[in-house]
């Protein structure tokens, strides 16, 4: 009883003083006047947050529960399950789920290919500044790279139709349908793959591989009994990313796909920009509420499994 | 062979040189048909330098007219959305890692949210609120940085963390602090200079997201680079294809610089 609390006491004592607050400033002169002026620091971007992002949010989840003269209905969320609309997001969730899995196998090799190469090397720090660009800031430019390619006059088209006389077109313009979405995707789901997958495969140890080898373990008890278990959680983490970053896509589809709208992206671009059926924008603000639905239930798995990698990342 | 090839923690070296020289390969093949299509001669099969010589051509300011309007809308929209970034959120930043660490979370909370209400979900809730910015502000090109420093947040917040965890910021200020130097010195003279690598990197990115942009533009009716590479596609791919090769092109050196900061921070650390 007289050792135990001798040390609470010092802690309680040094809580006490002025260092209470150890990432504060030391000794507040002005108390009062600091935190005043230091709370009014945040407004402004609170301010814009709130004017930009907060607002804009709530208004494209809860303008589809509305009608056009603004009295509450739920005509346009049960619209979401009409088998045109519902077809779409099955179409979006095929994209985005086939995309994913093909983009976590492809993107997680080249990961694999990568351990060794210094982290600061020029090899890595091209793939790592070409990852970016592909994954972020394509868009548009991917689909005429892709129509550069493979469109009827690509260069692969014709190389395929002059060499092997293989005509890519036999089954229709798939490019600018769904089969086209997912090649396209692809390109840009492997490179998010890499950047985000990487420091997960970073993170396993060298002492691991030496205490399984040590334990008389081979290269391959290593990575199923060791490597692929730990890293599991990270790769669904970052499987599921991929997932929203598809099922979220559109400029892409946008350049690509010119009739129809077979994916949900598109089907609220034909919403917004329909003139000729009132209401419509409320149609957007359901079809907005569904992706937001979907997107906060992947993007919560990604975040529990991303807490649970961090664990023996650090 | 060394020790992690042997233990089978790394591929060996024929195993890498297959991986990344088919991936590297396929991943090649787009980019590369891109760059070829600006050189055809149209359907022949022939090639010139025409579609390139067209655009420093005497006429090319007339002709391409929208596409250079476009071009000057995105640049400055870039420079607005940096702006944002440095007056809003950049000072939030370090006020709330030195001031308020406990509302960290949040603020990295709020920062993130961008990823998971996409760009084609929070345009629908744009549209009204832009009609009142409209109004307020007018209708000018770089309006829409508002918003576009909406979406750079998730990467400019990582760029400017990930500097600020690095260096002793609260004992570097507390320092300032009891030498006699007020707030704007300490921001000026000694938290800026130790910040600079991750400003630029978020600058960097934030240039890059903004050249790239299309969904909200689009959708709110506005023209930037992306736009109008698409409407010109329609009469003149030639010449979409040249500006998408040059727009990929920047930003990939803009993020082989973001990755050059971070490399010689982590050198001069050493």
């Amino acid at each position: 009883m007289s050792v135990v609390p001798a040390p609470a006491l010092i802690s309680g004592d040094a809580e006490a003083g002025p260092r209470r607050h150890p990432l504060s400033e030391p000794v507040p002169r002005h108390p009062a006047r600091r935190s005043l002026g230091t709370y009014l620091g945040l407004t402004p971007f609170a301010l814009y947050v709130i004017l930009f992002l907060v607002i804009p949010t709530v208004l494209a989840v809860t303008t589809g529960f509305f009608t056009e003269d603004g009295s509450v209905t739920l005509d346009n969320i049960a619209g979401i399950f009409a088998p045109n609309v519902l077809s779409t997001f099955g179409s979006s969730f095929l994209v985005s789920a086939v995309t994913a899995v093909i983009g976590a196998v492809i993107g997680a090799l080249v990961c694999y290919a990568l351990l060794g190469t210094g982290a600061e090397g020029t090899l890595r720090s091209t793939i790592d500044s070409i990852s970016s660009v592909l994954a972020q800031f394509g868009g548009v430019m991917l689909a005429f790279a892709f129509i550069a390619t493979i469109g009827t006059q690509g260069l692969v088209t014709r190389f395929l139709a002059d060499a092997f006389g293989i005509d890519l077109f036999a089954s229709g313009p798939w490019l600018y349908q769904v089969p086209g979405l997912v090649v396209v995707y692809v390109y840009f789901q492997v490179p998010l793959m890499i950047i985000t997958f990487m420091p997960a495969l970073e993170g396993l140890r060298t002492t691991w591989a030496e205490a399984n080898a040590t334990l008389g373990g081979t290269r391959v008890t290593y990575w199923t009994r060791i490597a692929i278990p730990v890293l599991a959680p990270s790769f669904i983490g970052s499987l599921l990313l991929l997932f929203a970053n598809a099922f979220s896509s559109y400029a892409t589809a946008a350049a690509l796909v010119s009739q129809g709208s077979p994916i949900v992206p598109l089907q609220i671009r034909g919403a917004l920009v329909s003139e000729t059926v009132l209401g419509r924008e409320n149609m957007a603000g359901a079809l907005a509420f569904g992706m937001i639905a979907v997107m906060i239930i992947v993007m919560w798995g990604y975040s529990v499994l991303q807490l649970r990698t961090s664990r023996w990342q650090k | 062979m060394t020790a992690a090839s042997r233990l089978g923690t790394e591929p060996n070296k024929v195993t890498r040189g297959v991986i990344l020289g088919v991936v590297g390969a396929v991943f090649a093949i787009p980019l590369i048909a891109l760059l070829q299509f600006t050189f055809r001669d149209g359907l022949g099969g022939g090639y010139t330098l025409e579609h390139w010589n067209n655009l420093i051509g005497e006429d090319a300011a007339r002709t391409y007219r929208s596409l250079f309007q476009a071009i000057g809308n995105s640049v400055v929209l870039a420079i607005v959305t940096v702006g944002i970034v440095l007056v809003l959120l950049l000072p939030t930043m370090i006020l709330v890692h030195i001031q308020f660490p406990k509302f960290s979370r949040v603020l990295e909370f709020i920062c993130i949210i961008p990823i998971t209400v996409p760009a084609i979900v929070l345009v629908v809730g744009l549209a009204p609120v832009y009609g009142v910015v409209v109004r307020i502000f007018g209708s000018g090109a770089w309006t829409l940085a508002f918003a576009y420093g909406i979406t750079v947040l998730p990467y400019a917040y990582r760029a400017i963390q990930s500097n600020l965890d690095a260096i002793p910021a609260v004992m570097l200020s507390e320092a300032a602090r009891s030498l006699g130097a007020d707030w704007p010195t300490v921001l000026r003279l000694v938290l800026l200079p130790n910040l600079r690598r991750g400003v630029l990197a978020a600058s960097f990115i934030s240039v890059a997201v903004v050249l790239g942009e299309f969904t909200i533009a689009s959708l709110l009716n506005r023209t930037n680079l992306q736009t109008a590479l698409l409407q010109i596609s329609q009469s003149d791919p030639y010449v979409a294809a040249i500006f998408a090769f040059l727009a990929l092109a920047v930003a990939f050196g803009l993020l082989l610089l973001i990755g050059r900061l971070g490399a010689s921070r982590k050198r001069s650390r050493e």
